[in-house]
């Protein structure tokens, strides 16, 4: 069995793969079109299709504007669709600027971007054209939701998901920066914020309806929620119910990845931030933070990375694991390198370095 | 006899590959610019994502020029076109 590891970077897409998951074979950038100007697009989002190992790959040009490419071959080739993938309705008076999240449900052919500006858009034909979700984008809250520093975006799409208990069919849960957490248990023709207990530290109110500026959400192993927001890290089985705070033990509560295990239930990996207004590890060390009794108890988890000050972090979409039954986890730094524990001996080895920024990974076995 | 597009190589995978397109302008001999890229987009549809977005504003860094004049400081897509006229697309000075 061999594994494909996809790093999007501001400067184009690379790919590493590898037999055993300490030696991996680096690729790239890789050529989306013929001419050069596609290769140095920024890649905000890649997606493998657990389905199909369709990768989907949402870019942006600084010239020539975002777009969706995908692969049938792991990387090898790419294309484009004729339509353009995503295009928000003539009435909204609103143009797509990035994906930041695909999604795949359990359906195949199924995909879910979300985009920046806060729009949700659904695809049945593998990711290739794409229907905003109308209802969420007319949501009465919208003209309250604010831009993030990175953006006014929708990041974090989870399909089916709306309680630990299961997997609902005509759930999906969302994030976005900023506005919060919603939900829809209607197959998204209505929507409901789920904030309760996230703190949102640049309003008035401590903890308002709407308005959180959340960082990431996951999912683990037994359907818990948990959620990095900007400032607060939380937990809960049921987001309509409220969060539960486990901030306590780590060395900040302000961060952006967060990636759970895919078979222990309680086990997360978090990636701290100094602060909103420092960008920076803390204490200038490039560490990765582990609980495994769902935030009761935080560790570092930090051997193999560099001993010396780091001045450089970990994104939101820029860590995962590839769910193999001995589950890697990745992560890429602004820095441009990557790093894998591959073995459960919480021994992180590199990858690759020197990238440009790693703006996501995603993994996979294939 | 019309309009002359000029396309840069940046953009020629999206035009099968031309560098410059003739955009007939009806009988009039006259078009505004957003019809001149109009016709474009009815040839080369993927171009046409490239110079503005789903709105059909034009994309910020992208330049579009009526002969010598960009036409952010004309009319911009507005701007008259008329039999002769060239037109150069061009990526503005920005990216990276």
């Amino acid at each position: 069995m061999a594994f494909l590891l996809v790093i999007g970077t501001r400067k184009g897409l690379f790919t590493a793969r590898s037999e055993d998951r300490r030696h991996w074979e680096v690729d790239g950038p890789h050529r989306l079109d013929p001419e050069d100007y596609a290769n140095m697009m920024g890649v905000y989002a890649v997606g493998i299709d657990p389905h199909t190992r369709r990768i989907l790959a949402g870019s942006e040009s600084s010239h020539f504007g975002p777009s969706v490419w995908f692969s049938d071959d792991l990387g090898a080739t790419w294309s484009e669709p004729g339509e353009p993938p995503i295009a928000f309705p003539p009435d909204s008076d609103t143009s797509f600027a990035r994906v930041w999240q695909f999604a795949f449900d359990d359906e195949p052919g199924v995909v879910y971007a979300g985009v920046e500006p806060h729009g949700l858009f659904r695809s049945t034909d593998g990711g290739e054209s794409y229907e905003i979700v109308r209802a969420l984008w007319d949501h009465p809250h919208r003209t309250d939701w604010w831009p993030g520093a990175g953006g006014a975006a929708i990041h974090t799409v989870l399909p089916r998901r709306a309680t630990a208990d299961g997997k609902d069919p005509h759930a999906v849960t969302v994030g976005m920066s900023t506005g919060g957490v919603y939900r829809t248990l209607d197959d998204g023709a209505s929507w409901t914020p789920v904030n309760k207990g996230i703190g949102a530290v640049f309003l008035p109110e401590d903890s308002p309806e709407y308005g959180q500026c959340v960082h990431k959400l996951a999912v683990a192993a037994d359907g818990t929620f948990y959620l990095q927001n900007h400032h607060g890290v939380y937990r809960t089985a049921d987001p309509a119910a409220g969060w539960t705070s486990i901030a306590d033990g780590l060395p900040s509560d302000f961060g952006f990845a967060l990636v759970t295990h895919p078979r222990l239930p309680g086990t997360v990996l978090n990636f701290p931030v100094i602060s909103q207004e420092v960008h920076l590890p803390p204490d200038y060390r490039l560490r990765v933070y582990r609980t495994d009794d769902g935030g009761g108890s935080w560790r570092s988890v930090s051997r193999g990375l560099p001993a010396e000050p780091y001045y450089s972090i970990v994104l939101r979409d820029a860590a995962c694991t590839d769910g193999a039954d001995v589950p890697g986890f990745y992560f890429g730094t602004r820095a441009g390198d990557v790093y894998a524990a591959t073995d459960e001996s919480e021994e992180w080895r590199p990858v690759t370095s020197h990238l440009p920024d790693v703006l996501c990974v995603r993994a996979v076995e294939v | 006899m019309g309009a002359t597009v000029f396309l840069p190589q940046a953009l020629r995978t999206d035009s099968g590959g031309v560098a410059k397109v003739d955009i007939p302008l009806g009988d009039g001999g006259t078009m505004p610019l957003g019809g001149v890229l109009d016709e474009l987009a009815t040839r080369h549809p993927r171009l046409a994502r490239r110079i503005r977005d789903e709105q059909g504003r034009l994309r910020r860094y992208v330049n579009v020029f009526v002969d010598s004049d960009e036409c952010r400081t004309l009319s911009g897509l507005d701007t008259p076109v008329t039999e002769g006229t060239e037109v150069r697309v061009l990526p503005s000075v920005a990216g990276g």
